[in-house]
């Protein structure tokens, strides 16, 4: 559906390089990576605002690389909805109609099918001014729905929204893109969001892709320390292996897989390791003992930071496991994980 | 006045007991009587009869009138010739882009006349400009088409600063959305950025006309004939004294200020709505 080629792309202060990523039709593609990756540059770049230096983008086979953003068929919808703000609701919905030479009962059933599923129905005569978040994020996706676009860009589109919009947004654009057959291409910095909606992501870091495939995959199975760092595997070490384990400082792991090369790194999430008072008598494989260094309060949990064998390991527990265990800085723990939980790349 | 003052006394809690509360006040006070003083003065000197008298001189009428002609037609140009290039100033970015931004604004700072000896130096025959001006019949010196001239030069950074300001208040990410939805970049700018940045054209027409009805010394190089309001003003002064200059000064001030009021309401925000 949307294939891009060796992207390459320089703007100011911006490099993108290497840009290589496949969309499949009517999916829901997910663009992750922390701020200032590059990632709304990339889709300005497919839209056709920014020209790329070299590579080329095609949509259903077609190269489009040099087509101007008016004749691509994709839309675009901004973090900051980007309304225009001297017209009506009904007006910003309605303006592309007019470049799509859609003819009126088309649009009419487009439009009333549209405020009725996004719920907008009630505003058609505010103005963008007056709008809450939700309101102008609704908006903002009926009005690029209306040209009935082949791909829909979405940057960030729940980001700048309160929570319990938020939740309702997320709903709405799952809906969305079930119910048509647009291909929807989704900005986020957020993992969560990107599990609850996507299919297929890549993670974008510094102006490159540094991993792109099944969600869950990419969850499970980071190939690199930064993308392991990014889906929150806060443990990651560099390894030495051997056959059937591998050595951080004076620990040794044991591994679920051999690794291909001597040396590598290996990761473990801090929620798959468990602090004990006493040696656990079950299938965890690794267990080391330790003493507990800093606690960190993260408002619905704790981070707690134990160090064993020169070895600095983060976990986390609820407030009320914090106090049952009595946690205290200085205390020794045991802590344990399984083979399984370890990654390696 | 008084209640913008006590707000300020609310806003960075300085209290009437404080001697820099009163300093700051009896600044404002002088600076407002040395602007207005003089201003009023003029205004109320002449009669009711002289004034009168004034404006049936069919000299003086044509002056007012050429000279807010003129003005009309140097901010006409500007926005021609000034709306394209500030709107690349506000959205492109390139090498070099400063030193426009600075030749843009050479022309304010360059003493009146200069302005008006620089022009002629290209205007004149010995410049090739000139030659092929004189042979299309245009003439700059002592004509309209030279204060028109003049004026535009001195009054279109004013026009082209407020514009690009205005522009740049403009997001560039509504002319992207709007490029997406199926508009070209010319349906995208009368329809979104037009209707956008049309207040700050009009402040910058006011800007430039008023720039080039108050300009005189490049004026009176260029065209001392056919003579504007500064220049017959100047006139008068200079052969009958400062009572038979101040009723066409008070004219020109008084039909300038209406002309700017008009202006300036079409570019209040209208209430409510938007």
């Amino acid at each position: 559906m949307i294939r891009t080629e060796g992207l390459n792309i320089h703007l100011g202060e911006f490099h993108l390089q290497d840009i290589s990523l496949a969309i499949k039709k009517n999916e829901f593609f997910v663009l992750m990576g922390p701020t200032g990756a590059g990632k709304t540059v990339l889709l300005e770049a497919i839209v056709g605002l920014v020209a790329p230096r070299s590579g080329k983008i095609f949509i259903d086979g077609r190269d489009i690389t040099r087509l101007p953003p008016e004749r691509r068929g994709i839309s675009i919808v901004y973090q900051d909805y980007a309304l225009f703000p001297h017209l009506s609701v009904e007006k910003n919905i309605t303006y592309g109609v007019h470049f799509h030479h859609i003819d009126k009962d088309t649009a009419h059933n487009r439009f009333s099918r549209l405020i009725d599923q996004l719920n907008i129905s009630h505003l058609l005569k505010r103005y963008p001014g007056t709008l809450s978040g939700g309101e102008l994020q609704r908006v903002a996706l009926a009005r690029a729905l209306m040209v009935s676009p082949k791909v829909i860009l979405l940057d960030e589109p729940l980001s700048a929204l309160d929570p319990n919009f938020r939740e309702e947004i997320r709903h709405m654009l799952k809906t969305l893109h079930e119910t048509s057959h647009i291909t929807f291409l989704m900005v986020t910095h957020d993992f969560a969001e990107a599990l609850s909606l996507g299919d297929r992501a890549a993670i974008m870091n510094q102006g490159r892709i540094e991993q792109s495939g099944c969600i869950q995959d990419i969850f499970n199975r980071p190939e690199s320390t930064f993308v392991a760092d990014f889906v929150g595997m806060k443990n990651i070490f560099s390894a030495r292996f051997s056959s059937k384990s591998a050595q951080v400082e004076d620990l040794s792991f044991e591994i679920p897989s051999p690794h291909p090369n001597p040396t590598g790194y290996l990761a473990v999430r801090p929620e798959d390791i468990i602090i004990s008072h006493t040696c656990l008598d079950s299938s965890m494989r690794n267990m080391f003992k330790g003493t507990v260094g800093r606690i960190i309060d993260q408002g619905f949990s704790y981070e707690i930071h134990v160090i064993s064998g020169g070895v600095l390991f983060k976990s986390l527990l609820t407030k009320s496991s914090l106090i049952e265990l009595g946690i205290k800085e200085g205390l020794e723990v045991f802590i344990s994980f399984k083979a399984s939980a370890v990654h390696i790349f | 006045m008084f209640t913008q003052g006590i707000r300020i006394i609310q806003l960075t809690s300085m209290t009437r007991k404080e001697p820099f509360f009163w300093i700051t006040i009896s600044c404002g006070v002088v600076i407002m009587a040395f602007i207005l003083l003089p201003l009023i003065q003029m205004i109320t000197a002449p009669s009711l009869a002289m004034m009168g008298e004034t404006i049936q001189d069919k000299d003086v009428v044509r002056s007012i009138w050429l000279s807010i002609y003129t003005a009309l037609s140097a901010a006409g140009i500007s926005f021609l010739f000034g709306t394209p290039l500030a709107y690349i100033l506000a959205r492109t970015d390139f090498t070099g882009k400063r030193l426009v931004e600075s030749i843009i604004d050479l022309p304010i700072v360059i003493p009146h006349p200069v302005v008006g000896i620089a022009i002629l130096s290209v205007a004149g025959k010995n410049h090739w400009l000139g030659q092929i001006m004189y042979e299309l019949g245009i003439r700059v010196m002592g004509s309209v088409t030279g204060i028109i001239t003049v004026l535009t030069f001195v009054g279109m950074p004013f026009y082209i600063n407020a514009v690009k300001d205005g522009f740049e208040s403009i997001s560039p990410r509504l002319e992207n959305v709007s490029r997406s939805l199926g508009a070209s970049m010319f349906s995208t700018f009368c329809r979104i950025t037009f209707p956008l940045a049309w207040r700050s054209m009009l402040v910058g027409f006011i800007m430039c006309c008023a720039r080039a009805i108050s300009e005189f010394g490049a004026v009176v190089i260029v065209a001392y004939h056919p003579m504007i309001a500064p220049v017959m003003i100047y006139e008068r002064f200079e052969a009958y004294g400062l009572k038979y200059s101040q009723p066409v000064a008070v004219w020109l001030i008084c039909l300038c200020l209406a002309l700017f009021l008009i202006l300036r309401l079409m570019a209040l925000p209208k209430k409510g709505g938007k």
